[in-house]
């Protein structure tokens, strides 16, 4: 029956309409495949070497290889900052199909705090998609094990092994060596970032602030070969890192520890220099912190506890403490005066126990009177006056002195300015005279403040840093060193750098320094209690300065005072008197008295001499 | 036939001749011979394709034999009898896309697979073959060039089947049975007013099919082409990891194993879609010059069979079975090379992959029957 229809058809012009269709439609075909042919030719051939490098620049990645951050040795070589290996889990960014999935998953298999995250997203603003962007640090044992179980349905975490600083000793250097932690996002914005690739953590204070750039060493690159998904096949060249350079200190362990267990629950602060070359042997501040904490970034309630405290444990009081220095300045203005020709070592001063200005009736107590009811002595010498801490003949010294002149001569010990010590954040202190009370106060200088300057008391402030500096020029005897924490570079000593000397008359020091052994060898000595039992001489100077003002007339009374209106104790020394080997400055602060000062500098200088004697250093 | 003597010297010498295995197998050498080169090309791709995976190359080895298979079993077949059966094979091909919604299984939101227990199809693979078959065959009914009532009908056999595919939903496999049933038309003869009429309506249609007719992530695709810029890491990943395979493959390619963007995984779908930039990167433009004119040797000498079938019917499903696999090739090399959006459409016969392996060659031992039909009017 079809091949009755078909029998009726036009075959002739169907095959020519089938025709013209067959060649029209090859005609599209060939022009098709031309345009194919065409589009082909210009990817491979026009574009070809765009097309290249984006292909290279695919496949191959610079990645980082961080420096090892320079380790820090105390002068004996014991390791105070170590780098830890430890696991931190990243997270890469363009893996990450849904965030919120991701964190609910991660969430029940690791205790995973808000904090974390919202430091990841703060940091991520900075990185490529395909970096691995840490989003917990130090994973434990337990936590690793688990992530690697579940590994198959986080294909967008990665776990990383990297070195962790840790300091070995925690709160012991908190002050001394500082801490390094996190870069956070205004560091980030500030530094080098090709120098910091791969580089995590930077030192934020003290020490490990101070030589930054030395301890990160230099970032190494390696170019790699990866798959779409950031694997790294191999490596196809690299430069490696320079580690950062290892830094030994003059810090020593051993001193350290005797400071900072002699100072007990007390707040306060312990220095102790070499005076052969300005080498910081201790350098103590109570209280302090667990330095680890930082590391990986602290917790904001740990923080804002360790910010809050009244004990302001983050305040390095060793150098950012400043303190009116009382007494201890007294072997300095007595100096001064001797070398002004103002006194002699024989010049004497009546001591009723206190002292008034001429045509005034106000009165200066000396401190003893509260004790004696009278004064040190009738007649005080310079050396009693420095042993036994007599005010009224430094009241009477101050007076003909002036301020001006007062402040001339402690100039040179460094109070006023800077040590230059390699640490960060320490402060100037105040050194007081007319045009600093004009320019600062817009006051001029009234006699009656001479007075109290000259007990180290009133404007003038120093650092327990500062004093240790002035006893190390006390005990070199004019000469001194620009205090320094970092002995050596990498087995290289760093330069010693001397101070401008402080040139007087031998006798005059020698007349000073006796007045100092006094202090703790005389049986009126302030500090005698320490004088027995010992196998070296020490000289010291006692202080107390007072936190409250005294009305005229009025008593101090320990016991009913608050706490934190206690006066502070302070105590300087040096050892042996004749050749010294270490001074020691020690503040305690509301101790009360220097007497809260005095068993720390002994213990301190103990432990230096027990160690000579037993063959160490 | 006299018009067609001239080009053709010697072609009734040919079956004057005693039968050849081939003759005998209903083998079309010279339709064969382009087609093996291009499946043990595909091999050689595919290797380098999978990251040197040889399960991958002997899987797509069985694919080849059972298609060539099919190819042999459908090339037996008389022409006469495709076309008998070619409405009932339609008719169930709808009938099995109409159940698709109700028992079909999906994946990545769309419903396309029918489970048969041991295997799953798509019933569009077979509409891909049964479109063709029944158009041609509604159009023996009627006097070439058709009349606007056989038309229409025509046009009704091609949209409801692409509508339903459309709805599972699966808009290119949609649109490649469509075009395989308007091909016929257009070999019917469709008129060149009908053809531009249609082109203009399409063209104003395209903006309202924008709004209410294309889902997101359709229009998504067509976005991703005007600029794969935008999107670097989502859609526009894929057509410019492909450009760039493809361009820095330069003029002599990579090397065979050696391309870094297919082999780094940066290429997605190496086996199987968007295998012709493998190809690309690793044997240069000079690979892509070579494999552009196999596949012109095949579709030409589809046309040629189409020009010497010895029926209408057979005329008509040539043109249209050439021209059908003539707009895989465009839009597969078109998509990977980023002039056409992104649409699921294999590279024919070297493309990963069982259905559209098969499906294709059936198609080809149906061109083989076209070409090996005896010669009723001149014997």
């Amino acid at each position: 029956m079809s091949a009755g229809r078909e029998a009726l058809r036009d075959t002739h012009r169907e095959t020519v309409i089938n025709g013209v269709r067959v060649f029209t439609a090859i005609l599209i075909v060939v022009l098709a495949f031309s345009a194919l042919a065409w589009r082909y030719y210009t990817l491979q051939i026009v574009q070809y070497e765009r097309f290249l490098t984006q292909s290279d620049r695919n496949r191959v990645r610079l990645e980082a290889i961080p420096p090892k951050r320079g380790l820090i040795f105390d002068r004996k070589g014991r390791l105070l900052a170590s780098n830890e290996p430890s696991h931190r889990l990243s997270v890469v960014v363009e893996r990450v199909n849904d965030w919120d999935i991701l964190l609910t998953k991660l969430k029940t298999l690791i205790a995973l705090d808000e904090e974390a995250i919202e430091r990841f997203e703060a940091r991520r603003q900075y990185r490529r998609p395909y970096d691995a962007v840490p989003l917990k640090l130090q994973l434990t044992e337990e936590e690793m094990a688990v992530i690697a179980v579940n590994r198959h349905i986080l294909p967008s975490i990665v776990i990383e092994a990297q070195l962790t600083r840790n300091y070995p000793y925690g709160e012991l250097f908190s002050h001394g060596v500082g801490y390094v932690g996190r870069i956070n996002e205004r560091e980030t914005a500030e530094i080098d970032a090709e120098a910091y690739r791969g580089t995590l953590h930077m030192g934020k204070v003290g020490l490990e602030k101070w030589y930054e750039e030395i301890l990160h060493g230099t970032v190494g690159l390696q170019n790699v070969e990866t798959n779409a998904r950031g694997r790294v096949l191999r490596v196809l060249d690299s430069e490696p890192p320079v580690d950062g350079d290892d830094l030994q200190l003059h810090l020593d362990l051993d001193i350290q520890r005797a400071a900072f267990e002699a100072l007990g629950d007390q707040r306060g602060a312990v220095v102790a220099i070499d005076p052969t070359n300005g080498g910081v042997l201790a350098l103590v501040s109570k209280p302090g912190f667990d330095s680890n904490l930082f590391v990986n970034g602290i917790s904001n309630r740990a923080y804002s506890g360790l910010r809050d405290s009244g004990d302001t444990p983050l305040l390095n009081r060793a150098v950012q403490g400043q303190y009116p220095p009382g007494s201890t300045v007294k072997p300095m203005i007595g100096l001064g005066g001797l070398e002004q020709g103002l006194i002699t070592a024989e010049t004497t001063v009546p001591d009723p126990g206190w002292y008034s200005l001429p045509g005034d009736s106000r009165r200066y107590r000396d401190w003893i009177l509260r004790i004696r009811g009278t004064g040190h002595a009738p007649q005080v010498d310079l050396q009693m006056a420095i042993a036994e801490s007599c005010d009224v003949y430094y009241y009477d010294l101050a007076r003909r002195m002036g301020i001006d002149a007062m402040a001339e001569s402690l100039a040179p010990f460094g109070l006023g300015e800077l040590t230059g010590l390699d640490i960060t954040s320490e402060k100037t202190g105040i050194l007081p005279n007319t045009d600093w009370k004009r320019r600062v106060l817009g006051q001029p200088w009234y006699p009656g403040e001479s007075l109290s300057a000259g007990i180290g008391q009133g404007y003038m402030l120093a650092t327990p840093l500062q004093l240790a500096q002035a006893t190390m020029v006390l005990a070199n005897r004019g000469i001194s060193y620009v205090p320094s924490l970092v002995w050596r570079v990498n087995g290289n000593p760093v330069d010693i750098e001397e101070r401008p000397p402080l040139v007087a008359s031998p006798e005059h020091w020698a007349t000073v320094i006796a007045g100092m052994v006094g202090v703790v060898h005389s049986t009126a000595g302030t500090a005698a209690s320490i004088g027995s039992n010992l196998s070296y001489t020490i000289a010291g100077k006692t202080g107390t300065s007072q936190v409250i003002g005294i009305a005229q007339d009025g008593v101090y009374d320990e016991d009913e005072i608050l706490e934190r209106h206690r006066n502070h104790g302070l105590f300087i020394a040096f050892a042996p008197a004749e050749n010294p080997e270490i001074v020691v400055a020690v503040i305690a602060e509301n101790g009360g008295g220097s007497s809260a000062a005095y068993p720390v500098a002994r213990a301190v200088l103990d432990a230096w001499f027990s160690e000579t004697q037993n063959g160490g250093l | 036939m006299a018009d067609y003597d001239r080009y053709l010297p010697g072609s009734q010498r040919a079956f004057s001749r005693r039968k050849t295995i081939s003759q005998f197998l209903h083998l079309d050498l010279l339709l064969l011979t382009p087609v093996l080169i291009l499946m043990i090309g595909g091999l050689v791709v595919l290797y380098s394709g999978s990251d040197g995976d040889s399960g991958t190359v002997i899987r797509q080895i069985r694919n080849q034999a059972v298609g060539l298979l099919a190819m042999l079993f459908a090339a037996q077949i008389r022409l006469d009898t495709y076309r008998r059966w070619a409405p009932a094979l339609f008719f169930a091909s709808i009938f099995l896309l109409v159940l698709v919604p109700f028992f079909g299984v999906g994946a990545k939101g769309a419903q396309r697979w029918l489970s048969l227990g041991v295997m799953r199809f798509q019933p569009s693979e077979i509409m891909k073959l049964a479109m063709p078959l029944m158009v041609a065959a509604w159009f023996t009914r009627y006097t070439i060039p058709p009349k606007p009532a056989a038309l229409f009908g025509a046009l009704g056999l091609v949209i409801i089947p692409a509508a339903l595919i459309a709805s599972q939903p699966d808009l290119g496999t949609s649109l490649l049975v469509a075009a395989s049933g308007f091909f016929v038309i257009f070999m019917a003869g469709l008129s060149w007013w009908y053809l531009a009429s249609a082109a203009a309506l399409f063209a104003l249609s395209a903006w309202p099919a924008w709004l209410f007719l294309l889902k997101d992530y359709q229009k998504q695709r067509v976005l991703t082409l005007l600029d794969p810029e935008s999107d670097k890491l989502g859609a526009g990943w894929n057509i410019i990891q492909s450009k760039t395979a493809i361009g820095s493959g330069g003029w002599e390619g990579k090397g065979w194993m050696q391309g870094t963007q297919s082999h780094l995984d940066f290429l997605p779908e190496s086996q199987t879609d968007f295998i012709i930039a493998v190809l690309a990167e690793e044997f240069g433009l000079r690979g892509v010059l070579v494999l552009l004119l196999i596949y012109l040797l095949i579709i030409l000498r589809g046309f040629w069979v189409g020009l010497k079938a010895q029926t209408g019917f057979g005329r008509l499903l040539a043109g249209a079975i050439t021209l059908t696999l003539f707009v895989y090739v465009f839009v597969n090399m078109g998509m990977v090379a980023g002039i056409l959006p992104v649409v699921g459409v294999p590279l024919p016969l070297v493309s990963f992959g069982g259905t559209s392996m098969v499906t294709l060659l059936l198609s080809l031992g149906v061109l083989m029957a076209i070409s090996t039909e005896k010669r009723v009017i001149d014997q």
